[in-house]
């Protein structure tokens, strides 16, 4: 009866106390350890290699979300000011080197199921298409297909050093191209957080005195919401769920654009920004932005 | 393509109803570059036809559990080998219908729609399992369970069995045996928990082995202990007031 209590306990050191059981097993057979012994060592290692690419894919993921979220607080910078294209060119410097990690995650999945591992790359994945659609809209005001952006996903092996690595470690001789496809959900899921951004964007460029861009983003952000909308609750859960969000956004611009509209006319632009700013302040509040 | 032919086609993708995306097809409002996904067509009715597979491999493994819980009774036990006989036959109708299961989704998907059978597949390692030790009182390997089940037992062949289900499988044997032990001493059997106790202390050791994630898998392992300590008692029971020496078989499980 000792056994237990013993046993039941120290779950952190079951490999260092040797159970009492095995220890029974050890004083049967020094040498021999059973098949049954045997067939679990392996499952150890197995599932030891499996849970170690998960790791490195959910290390993989934080930092694609990190540069993403830096490339987008970049992108709120831009205005058609002269910086404009210097906060553009920057930008793409940095979604490249998100690219870059989205190639090694496509080289740990080589040969894998990527399904299995989708739990650990999808919030990266989102927060890359939110950045890079956000970086195209601002290009040409226009929103990024999912194909689009699988296009830039597709990636070969770059230097000679590379290739090398590649054929010695026993891969096919081909040329060596790796991609990544972003899946439907993981797209919806990142379109939706762009509109959050392009709310932001909004209000900012109202401040700036541009009194175009609102009524452009209204529109814009109408159409997302309509396909939003037409796909509805037949979508999984975390679509739906983002549809409350994308409502508000599109009401903080909707109201914007109403504001501009019936008081715009009225108050010089130096004033506009003083206009907004008030609403501004609140939208912060609200949203615990930094 | 328009925002709006956009959503449509994602739509598709996330697996609706085939005239719901005639419809979305049909839609041409608003601006911007248009590109009518592939994707519309993908995996829009498989669902349903995997979980209709399900549903039938559900209903034979429901028949071969009812067939097996019988040995928990006390005439039950002379019936084994019958019993694991019908199990066998029953196995070729799980057989018949995995194969039709294979046929409802692409191949290299297995892991998108691993959450529909996941259950199903468990219990059938189980009630294979079982059957084997009530044949053998070994542990069916990983590759035999496959075989019974007529899937693969490497990913890489096909559907495949993962790791993971065949180890969650395994630990609902060790419950079934406690019941079993308990059960076997009712009936008069005092031999049988005492083999019962070595196999679950051996299967407890290889368990420990496995460095395991807060998943449902640990927690499933968790009650392993419960069912070592269970056994045990029993073992105790027997030995204190001297039934074990009556076994006629030669215990395994010294104490």
């Amino acid at each position: 009866i000792s056994y237990f209590i013993g046993s039941g306990g120290f779950r952190k050191r079951k490999h260092d106390n040797f159970p009492h059981g095995q220890r029974r097993e050890e004083k049967e057979n020094v040498n021999t350890p059973s098949a049954l012994m045997t067939s679990f060592k392996s499952f150890q290692l197995e599932l030891d290699t499996r849970h170690d690419k998960y790791e490195r894919l959910v290390k993989l993921s934080r930092d694609i979300t990190i540069e993403s979220k830096r490339t987008i607080f970049l992108l709120h910078r831009f205005t058609s000011a002269p910086n404009g294209e210097e906060i553009l060119s920057e930008s793409e410097v940095k979604l490249d080197a998100v690219r870059r990690k989205i190639k090694q995650v496509a080289q740990e999945l080589i040969g894998e199921d990527m399904y299995q591992f989708h739990r650990a790359i999808s919030p990266g994945l989102q927060e890359y298409v939110e950045a890079v659609s956000f970086q195209y809209f601002i290009k040409t005001r226009s929103l990024i297909s999912v194909e689009e952006i699988n296009k830039q996903l597709i990636f070969t092996a770059e230097d000679r050093e590379e290739t090398t690595n590649m054929s010695s470690s026993g891969h096919d001789k081909q040329a060596h191209t790796w991609s990544l496809k972003v899946t439907p959900v993981d797209y919806l899921l990142g379109v939706a957080d762009l509109t959050g951004e392009l709310m932001r964007l909004c209000i900012s460029s109202v401040g700036n005195g541009d009194i175009d861009t609102p009524f452009e983003l209204s529109q814009f952000l109408r159409q997302i919401y309509d396909g939003f909308t037409f796909i509805g609750n037949t979508g999984p859960y975390e679509v739906s769920k983002k549809l409350y969000t994308l409502k508000q956004s599109l009401a903080k611009v909707e109201n914007a654009c109403y504001t501009l509209k019936v008081r715009g006319s009225e108050i010089p632009k130096h004033m506009l920004a003083d206009v907004f700013s008030t609403k501004t302040e609140l939208i912060d509040q609200e949203e615990g932005l930094p | 393509m328009s925002v709006s032919e956009m959503f449509a086609a994602l739509q598709g993708a996330l697996g609706q109803d085939q005239d719901i995306r005639e419809v979305a097809g049909r839609a041409r409002v608003g601006a911007g570059r248009c590109v009518v996904s592939a994707v519309a067509a993908d995996g829009a009715l498989w669902p349903q036809e995997i979980r209709k597979v399900v549903q039938t491999l559900e209903q034979t493994a429901r028949e071969i559990l009812t067939l097996l819980q019988g040995v928990h009774q006390g005439p039950g036990f002379q019936h084994i080998p019958k019993k694991c006989q019908k199990a066998r036959e029953h196995f070729g109708t799980v057989r018949t219908q995995m194969e039709s299961l294979k046929t409802k989704f692409p191949a290299d998907q297995y892991y998108r729609f691993h959450e529909h059978w996941r259950f199903v597949l468990q219990r059938l390692v189980f009630l294979a399992a079982f059957v084997v030790y009530l044949e053998s009182e070994t542990l069916v390997t990983r590759e035999a369970v496959a075989e019974i089940l007529g899937i693969e037992a490497d990913r890489e062949r096909g559907f495949h069995l993962d790791i993971e289900d065949y180890l969650s499988g395994v630990l609902t044997l060790a419950s079934e045996l406690a019941r079993l032990a308990v059960n076997s001493v009712t009936a008069g059997d005092y031999a049988r928990p005492l083999r019962i106790s070595a196999f679950i202390n051996e299967l407890d050791s290889g368990f420990r082995l496995l460095n395991l994630k807060n998943d449902s898998l640990r927690k499933r392992y968790d009650g392993l202990k419960y069912d070592v300590k269970k056994i045990e008692e029993v073992v105790y029971d027997l030995s204190i007031r001297g039934l074990n020496k009556e076994a006629t078989v030669g215990a395994g499980g010294e104490k």
